[in-house]
């Protein structure tokens, strides 16, 4: 069934969206659709509107990074659920370093309120149109995003510790 | 003249005062602070802020292996960690691709529905506590205590349990924990149906709820409400029926709701949830009595412990102790969510592996969080008094809130 989710959607976004949508596939029960960011807010408000679709839940949306990704190192994780049907899908949308700007979700979810504003907080993530976008867990005169990769968990002056033995 | 001009300008220009609700009162129960703008006892506006123990557990999750995550997890709504820590075993079993025996999938489901108990317990005595009664309280808070002498005898820990490993849980239920289960079973309706008897039909506890903190069904989804919450508003979401995991869908059980998601059924869902809770308890031990070989875990070496006994005796239990030891553990790489029916919602685990010792990225779908955001638009233009109950009846876990 799973699979077949992937196709249904996939050809209903790909229709409508044509090469906004970038890549489809399934990572265990999730099918995760890669799609450009400029399209993003039309992309859900079709998948929130459309008919059939009607994935009108947002269950989470979180902040990634990947630094080895030239020209996608940053990238956000929307998923969306459709409560009656019991369909899950993933949409992910990379974004270059220099261009942290996303549009808000909050004209369509309310709950992406305080999602985004912790994806601001933790990577830097602009949302134009939030309507309050400050830092929500961490205090406001912290003056970076600390789960960026760039920031390691420990003291980078110690010596005692030897990193190629134990992991990160 | 100008007396009559200064009384109409204090009617147009309203003086409201502002009050900090926190962040350690005594109601709010956990640290949050809300800023309130009141015209008199009515709030106008609210401001939450939230964070005051944000203790970075994405992060530090970032350089943990797999099996040290666990603790964390405990740490997010403390009132049921067995829920998170077997919610986060089951998301890297997914990830491993490792399948459970039926037995530890039903001695998981006991535990996690007794933490739910548990978490209900906390949350609707509570309740009670705040609209001054708070005999009800004292009566079912005895009764938590046996619930964590149930996990002292698998775990050996009460609040931040710990409980399980990955691939199973690290003992089998003794019978001197299966004894206690049965006692805790039979005694607990009984607790259960006099808390009822206190509150339930009581006049004061009913003007003092219906009707209070209420949201619609619509309001609440577009919220991301999840769990009993949601429940409450009439819409049935449950994680267990939906995308059961761990054997629920092997037992007879329904989905309680509500219809005008105010305080009061809230409270309700959450009564009646101990009662579901209770039967699926009691439909899990008849399952784990009647079967004949006591499995415990999974048969996944790379990933469970061997006992202590074969390690010193044994090499490959020797090699295996020691990579689950440094984390050397392989994982696929790949990205998974798993979500579990927490106390207070869909607890989520997003995890994305690059197949090393740690977490690439890991994300918790916390419920307080999500639905939290909801608080002041739930509070405008009720008392001051109403927003202390509809805090408490919306079950905040500031652990969870804050991660």
């Amino acid at each position: 069934m799973e699979d077949t989710l992937l196709h249904i959607v996939h050809d209903k976004l790909k229709s409508q969206f044509g090469e906004d949508i970038i890549s489809a596939e399934q990572a265990y029960d999730f099918p995760v659709y890669t799609v450009s960011k400029k399209k993003i807010i039309e992309i859900i408000s079709f998948l929130y509107n459309e008919e059939e679709l009607g994935f009108q839940f947002l269950t989470t949306m979180c902040g990634l990074q990947f630094p080895e990704n030239k020209g996608g190192e940053f990238c956000i994780m929307y998923q969306l659920h459709n409560m009656p049907k019991n369909w899950r899908i993933r949409l992910k949308v990379y974004t270059p370093a220099n261009d942290m700007e996303y549009p808000t979700l909050t004209g369509i979810f309310s709950t992406a309120n305080w999602m985004e504003r912790e994806a601001f907080d933790f990577y830097g993530f602009i949302f134009k149109g939030h309507p309050n976008l400050i830092r929500i867990l961490n205090m406001e005169d912290m003056t970076y995003h600390p789960m960026r990769k760039e920031y390691p968990l420990e003291d980078g002056t110690r010596e005692d510790k030897n990193d190629t033995m134990f992991g990160r | 003249m100008n007396e009559i001009k200064t009384a109409q300008t204090a009617v147009a220009e309203k003086d409201y005062t502002t009050l900090n609700l926190g962040p350690t009162h005594p109601a709010t129960h956990g640290i949050f602070q809300n800023i309130v703008k009141m015209d008199g006892e009515i709030i106008v506006d609210a401001v939450p802020t939230i964070g005051y123990i944000h203790r970075a557990f994405e992060k530090i999750a970032e350089r943990r292996p797999y099996y040290q995550i666990t603790p964390l997890t405990d740490r997010l709504n403390y009132c049921s960690s067995p829920i998170n820590n077997m919610g986060w075993h089951m998301t890297v079993e997914k990830l491993a691709g490792i399948e459970v025996p039926k037995r530890v999938q039903y001695l998981r489901v006991v535990i996690m529905e007794l933490a739910r108990i548990a978490d209900h317990i906390v949350c609707n005595s509570v309740i009670g506590v705040d609209t001054g009664a708070l005999s009800g309280f004292l009566y079912v808070f005895q009764q938590r205590e046996h619930i964590y002498e149930i996990y002292e005898e698998i775990c050996g820990a009460r609040l931040t349990t710990n409980v399980g490993r990955i691939g199973g849980l690290e003992r089998d239920f003794s019978p001197k924990c299966i004894d206690k289960i049965e006692k805790f079973l039979e005694n607990f309706p009984a607790v259960i149906k006099e808390f009822e008897s206190l509150l339930m039909r009581n006049r004061i506890f009913m003007d003092r709820t219906i009707g209070v903190g209420a949201i619609t069904a619509e309001r609440a989804l577009n919220y991301g409400f999840t769990g009993p919450n949601l429940r409450a508003t009439g819409v049935d979401y449950d994680v267990r029926v939906m995308n059961p995991y761990s054997g629920y869908q092997d037992f007879d059980f329904v989905v309680p709701v509500g219809t005008s998601g105010d305080t009061y059924d809230r409270f309700m869902v959450r009564q009646q949830e101990m009662w579901e809770s209770l039967s699926i308890i009691r439909q899990a031990m008849d399952k784990i009595i009647q079967m004949p070989e006591k499995v415990f875990h999974a048969d996944v070496p790379e990933f469970y412990l061997p006992p202590k006994e074969e390690v010193y005796n044994n090499m490959e239990a020797l090699i295996y102790h020691f990579k689950i030891v440094m984390g050397e553990v392989e994982i696929p790489k790949g990205e998974v969510y798993h979500s579990v029916e927490g106390g207070n919602g869909e607890l989520g685990f997003y995890l994305v592996s690059d197949g090393g010792r740690t977490p690439y990225r890991l994300h918790f779908r916390r419920p307080c969080f999500i639905y939290y955001q909801a608080y002041t638009e739930m509070i405008k233009g009720a008392m001051l008094s109403d927003a202390i109950l509809t805090l408490s009846s919306l079950n905040v876990i500031a652990g969870e809130l804050d991660a």
